[in-house]
């Protein structure tokens, strides 16, 4: 069998989802999000460079280089407010995020 | 293609001003000793407003830098001029309430320096790339913002869901973008727009990648069905924050809405226009019902956001220039009347302690009456009753809608602003016909009180000359619409 694009679609598609869900089923761990997230940046790496690939265009590559940049950037700010909502309330359980609602 | 050697970087010149600035104010903050933080706020107000007469230098004619990634036109500057200008305003209406909380660190400029960079890269952006990078830059800085008070529990906390959600819509952004890139092979706006206008339908795969663009640009506008963090996020964030957030991020991600919709996309407009009415209906709907049970200023404030982005998004789903200048003109009177809001929310202290509660407003007219006739201004123009500017602000969209034959939008927003004008009624029978609550600290800090009178002005007296921002509007409308 011959690996073509759609099979990289497919899979990225696949990923993709499975970070969405990962977001919004997940209930104990704010850490899962995180991971999520990162899912789906990944996710749209492989569609960016299984187009540029098949486009023979290298935006999508350059494009791609750029995501993994942001990506670094914003885990690492995640993490951060992470360590500082930790200090002040003990706990990084997703249903306890509760303070306002309404 | 053949191009120059080097790019063209002069277009990009106030960007790199302010970031250059933002690093040169980090560096200098480092070196000082605690308490400079008022310095540096200033010198970054400063600086935002040096890089605004940067923009006024470079005009509105259309230039094009860095091979036609990065454009400036009249509607970027009209658009720059309004996020400037609530950068700085915002850094400086702050100042007190940082210094009485006692988080008046010198980052606090630095950061809205840093994010002022990004949201001028997402209004000037001409290819997908750089509509992502500044958007991104904009957005980093904003978390941290957003958790400024760490040593609270709702900063923090409102920090971390505008951090999740912001990544979820960015994810979902990205992968809207790598569609249209896998689809007709190009990131240029320019290049889409030239795809566009010579194909009579666009295939499903371009669809499906601008509906996931719509959705993640519907969450940084906070339009519903993706508004769920505004509410969190403007309570639990600290007050200048709040009024930051209300004006230049959402100001900065309608204009790139705006242009990503319009320059490339215009061709297609009937395939998304269906979207935009939803989500403009769906917004006002939700503004107008859900403020009405609201306790907490910041809070009722949020859904007024909400409700108001319902409305500047009836101008776009028109799709007409027309349209585009009803925008313009929204989200201009928008600002105006959001940031002499928060400067009334910003002067709420009592006994050295800010309060939030709607409650806390009874009796204003009594103990404060300047105050509280402010206060009003900005509650008849947030409700959009003549002739405050809000009014006008309602009437451009609507026209421009009635004129695009969309007569069943214009009838629910007016509906929803007869729902909403209700809580924003409410307050000013709080402020003027209840029992005097006990009577907020004085003096006023003196650039809120400056803050306060320029836009209570400019909010009731907007209809003796409105000439200049509505041709200001027309301008930047029309250089959208240039082929």
């Amino acid at each position: 069998m011959v690996i073509g694009l759609w099979h990289y679609l497919v899979v990225a598609a696949i990923l993709f989802t499975l970070g969405v869900f990962g977001i919004f089923l997940n209930r104990k761990n704010v850490i899962i999000i995180l991971m999520s997230i990162e899912l789906m940046l990944l996710a749209v790496n492989i569609n960016f460079v299984a187009f540029s690939v098949f486009l023979r265009n290298l935006e999508g590559q350059a494009f791609a280089m750029f995501i993994l940049t942001v990506a670094a950037a914003e885990a690492a700010i995640g993490l951060a407010i992470l360590v500082v909502y930790f200090r002040n309330r003990g706990t990084i359980e997703v249903e306890d995020i509760h303070l306002m609602k309404g | 293609m053949a191009h120059e050697a080097l790019p063209v970087l002069a277009p990009a010149a106030p960007e790199m001003f302010l970031a250059a600035a933002a690093m040169a104010l980090l560096i200098f903050g480092v070196t000082r000793p605690n308490g400079s933080a008022r310095l540096i706020s200033w010198l970054a107000a400063f600086a935002l407003v040096l890089a605004l007469l940067g923009e006024f230098a470079l005009g509105g004619e259309r230039r094009v830098g860095y091979y036609g990634m990065f454009v400036t036109d009249s509607f970027s500057l009209f658009m720059k001029t309004l996020v400037l200008l609530g950068s700085a305003l915002t850094i400086v209406m702050g100042l007190k309430y940082n210094e009485d909380r006692g988080i008046a660190r010198f980052e606090f400029p630095v950061l809205i320096l840093l994010a002022a960079t990004g949201m001028m890269v997402m209004v000037s952006a001409n290819d997908l790339i750089i509509l992502f990078v500044g958007l991104e830059l904009q957005n980093v800085a904003l978390y941290v913002v957003a958790s400024f008070e760490r040593e609270g529990v709702r900063s923090p906390e409102a920090g971390l869901k505008y951090f999740v959600l912001s990544a979820l819509s960015s994810g979902l952004l990205l992968y809207g973008i790598s569609l249209i890139y896998g689809f007709t092979g190009t990131t240029s706006f320019a290049a889409l727009a030239t795809l566009a206008a010579g194909t009579a339908a666009p295939g499903i795969g371009l669809i499906i990648g601008i509906v996931f663009v719509v959705v993640g640009l519907a969450f940084k506008v906070s339009a519903v069905p993706f508004h769920m963090w505004t509410p969190d996020v403007y309570e639990g964030a600290p007050t200048p924050v709040t009024a930051f957030f209300s004006v230049a991020p959402k100001l900065a991600a309608f204009a790139l809405f705006v242009r990503f919709m319009i320059v490339p996309f215009a061709p297609f407009l009937s395939e998304w226009r269906q979207i935009i009415v939803f989500l403009s209906i769906a917004s006002m709907a939700l503004g107008a019902v859900a403020g009405i049970a609201q306790e907490n200023i910041k809070r009722l404030m949020a859904y007024s956001a909400i409700g108001h982005v319902g409305y500047a998004l009836i101008g776009l789903a028109a799709g007409t220039e027309e349209g585009i200048r009803g925008v313009l003109v929204y989200l201009s009177i928008y600002f105006l009347m959001t940031l002499g809001a928060f400067a009334v929310i910003l002067s709420m202290r009592r006994n050295g302690r800010m309060v939030e509660g709607i409650n806390d407003l009874a009796g204003l007219s009594r103990t404060q009456p300047a105050l509280a006739l402010a206060l009003a201004i900005f509650m008849f123009s947030l409700a959009g009753i003549p002739p405050t500017a809000g009014f006008f602000g309602k009437l451009y969209v609507f026209l421009a809608a009635i004129n695009a034959n969309l007569v069943g939008l214009a009838v629910v927003g007016v509906l929803t602003s007869v729902v909403a004008s209700f809580y924003y009624v409410r307050i000013v029978k709080i402020a003027y016909f209840d029992e005097p609550a006990a009577p907020f600290d004085r003096p006023i800090a003196a650039e809120l009180k400056g803050v306060l009178i320029v836009t209570a002005l400019l909010t009731l007296f907007f209809f003796v000359h409105p000439g200049p921002l509505i041709g200001g509007a027309k301008a930047a409308a029309a250089s959208l619409f240039l082929r």
